[in-house]
């Protein structure tokens, strides 16, 4: 037991220092660097709590695609993040509040307890496998696929619409732009590609 | 009392997996090094060439010669390199490559972690194998790496989609994502036969995850010197090549479990079941190998809009309809594996 302690308080040191230098570097690389890091050592508790399907999620999602977007992004753009720091006392205000109400949530949570909704509390009550027998990819799959079906389904939906979006709103049509058209080139036909010249002898083309 | 727990429960644990990791670790590190001699001389007798063949009998201590080479040359930093990055890629890209063989079984059993998710924990090392590249490319801060490790970004996501769609398809036909229960599944079909199209987008989603020919823009050295190690020497640039090796190698491991049946030997009857199964494992490991060496003998490279568009609307949507195709089939014709406990 004490080992996995050690081994928790080992990641959440260092998810926590993480967290703090992605704010505190002045590099926004080495931010998105330590912020991937950040995702590892949760991807880690994930793991030491047996939610091994979440945990592996967590990396395969957050740090193999969105922050790999994210490096591609900051790496590329150029930003004056002196420019940025200046509107600093500027959201101070207005952040200290966002920053005191979720303190005050957590200390809420800490000194106080849960309360849960009657519906919830039943639907914890219902027969849950122990953990042994049950993997918990198939648990997940089995309260997302049969009790909420239709609201997977409208979270894909969601999604879709957000993709159409992006697309959408980034796709523009530029004049002048070369583009492979396969089909045009495979339909070719031998009267458009060549011409036969007959060329007389001494006066060219 | 405590002592005892400590070493029952943590101590002999802890040195017994040590000891397996080593075992997994030291031949993968051989093979690696033969991959290298095997690749030279494989594209040179597909080219009538000799290949090197003077370091030891055959050019057997060739790759041994390359090492301690390597390792004798002098690091360069660059001026202008973001040290810390600059460091860290190569060795990120070298561990990611390591690390994915903890869940690979070599034979029945013989595995390091035998996890629930080991094809997810699969995914997700090889989906990481990005940053060694973009970190590199990044930290070098030159040009030619830069562009080298974009494109290697856009490509390796981009064929990652494809890849995690067959990976779903074959869970859709094991019912399970543990690797062992995959292998499992196939000893009655190897999936390469009912799930054929797939195998062939895996096969080339691989080369192009690993970076090899013909997808080797992000390295292009006709249009971009070296791609994203430019920059790189000596034992930072060895550490790239090596994991770069291994990584193919561990590709191969996949397809093997994925599609080729793992350990499993071909239709489990007298003759072939004698042989052990990790010679079959590493057998097929090896074919699949023999194929990334023969395509970039043959292959000449792909231009990148033509990459992009292999795998953006070639290969997404195909194996999309595969997934759904596969999945319809298995509810009509009832063949849904049973939702295995594991």
């Amino acid at each position: 037991m004490i080992v996995e302690t050690m081994v928790f308080y080992l990641f959440s040191a260092i998810m926590i220092a993480s967290a703090v230098m992605v704010i505190s570097t002045r590099n926004p690389v080495h931010s998105v660097l330590f912020l991937i890091l950040t995702f590892f050592n949760a991807a880690a508790l994930f793991m030491l709590t047996g939610a091994e399907f979440l945990a592996m999620i967590l990396v395969v999602v957050y740090v193999g695609a969105v922050a790999v977007l994210f490096l591609f992004v900051v790496m590329m753009l150029d930003i004056n993040f002196v420019e940025l720091r200046q509107g600093f006392m500027q959201y101070l205000p207005a952040g200290a509040l966002i920053g005191a109400i979720l303190l005050i949530e957590l200390a809420f949570f800490s000194v106080g307890h849960w309360v849960s909704a009657p519906d919830a509390d039943a639907q914890r009550a219902l027969a849950m496998p122990a953990a042994g027998q049950v993997s918990n990819t198939l648990a997940l799959g089995r309260v997302l696929y049969t009790d909420y079906a239709y609201l997977f389904q409208l979270a894909g939906l969601i999604l879709l619409v957000a993709m159409i979006g992006a697309i959408v709103l980034t796709l523009r049509q530029r004049a002048g732009v070369k583009k492979q058209s396969i089909a045009d080139q495979v339909s070719r036909s031998r009267g458009e590609a060549i011409e036969i010249k007959d060329v007389p002898t001494g006066s060219g083309v | 009392m405590a002592e005892a727990g400590f070493w029952s429960s943590y101590a002999w644990p802890f040195i017994l997996t040590i000891l397996s990791i080593l075992a997994m670790v030291v031949p993968l590190l051989v093979a690696v090094a033969y991959l290298t001699l095997a690749e030279r001389r494989v594209i040179a007798a597909m080219q009538l060439r000799k290949g090197p063949n003077v370091v030891g009998p055959f050019g057997l201590l060739q790759p041994f010669a390359d090492g301690l080479k390597l390792l004798f040359k002098e690091t360069i930093l660059p001026a202008g390199a973001n040290r810390m990055v600059f460091l860290l890629a190569p060795m990120l890209t070298f561990t990611l490559a390591l690390i994915a063989w903890a869940v690979i079984p070599v034979a029945d059993g013989w595995v390091i972690a035998d996890i629930n998710v080991g094809i997810l924990y699969l995914f997700a090392v090889s989906s990481l194998g990005v940053y060694g590249v973009i970190m590199a490319g990044w930290a070098s801060n030159s040009k030619y790496p830069f562009l080298g490790a974009l494109r290697s970004a856009a490509q390796m996501v981009s064929y990652e989609i494809s890849m995690g769609l067959v990976i779903v398809t074959v869970i859709l036909c094991a019912g399970s994502l543990n690797i062992s229960d995959i292998v499992e599944a196939q000893r009655d079909l190897w999936y390469c036969i009912p799930l054929l199209p797939m195998f062939v987008v895996f096969f080339i989603s691989t080369l192009a995850e690993t970076n090899r020919s013909p997808f080797d823009l992000p390295e292009g050295e006709s249009e971009l010197v070296a791609g994203y190690f430019v920059e790189y020497s000596s034992m930072s640039f060895a550490l790239f090549f090596l994991g770069e090796y291994a990584n193919m190698i561990l590709m191969s491991g996949m397809t093997t479990i994925l599609f080729l049946g793992g350990w499993l030997a071909p239709f489990g009857i007298a003759p072939f079941i004698w042989i052990p199964e990790v010679i079959w494992f590493l057998l097929k490991v090896s074919l699949v190998l023999f194929c990334f060496l023969w395509v970039r003998a043959t292959f000449p490279r792909y231009r990148y809009d033509q990459l992009m568009r292999l795998g953006w609307k070639v290969f997404l949507p195909l194996s999309l309809l595969w997934l759904v195709v596969t999945a319809g089939a298995l509810v009509a014709f009832d063949w849904l594996p049973a939702a295995g406990g594991a």
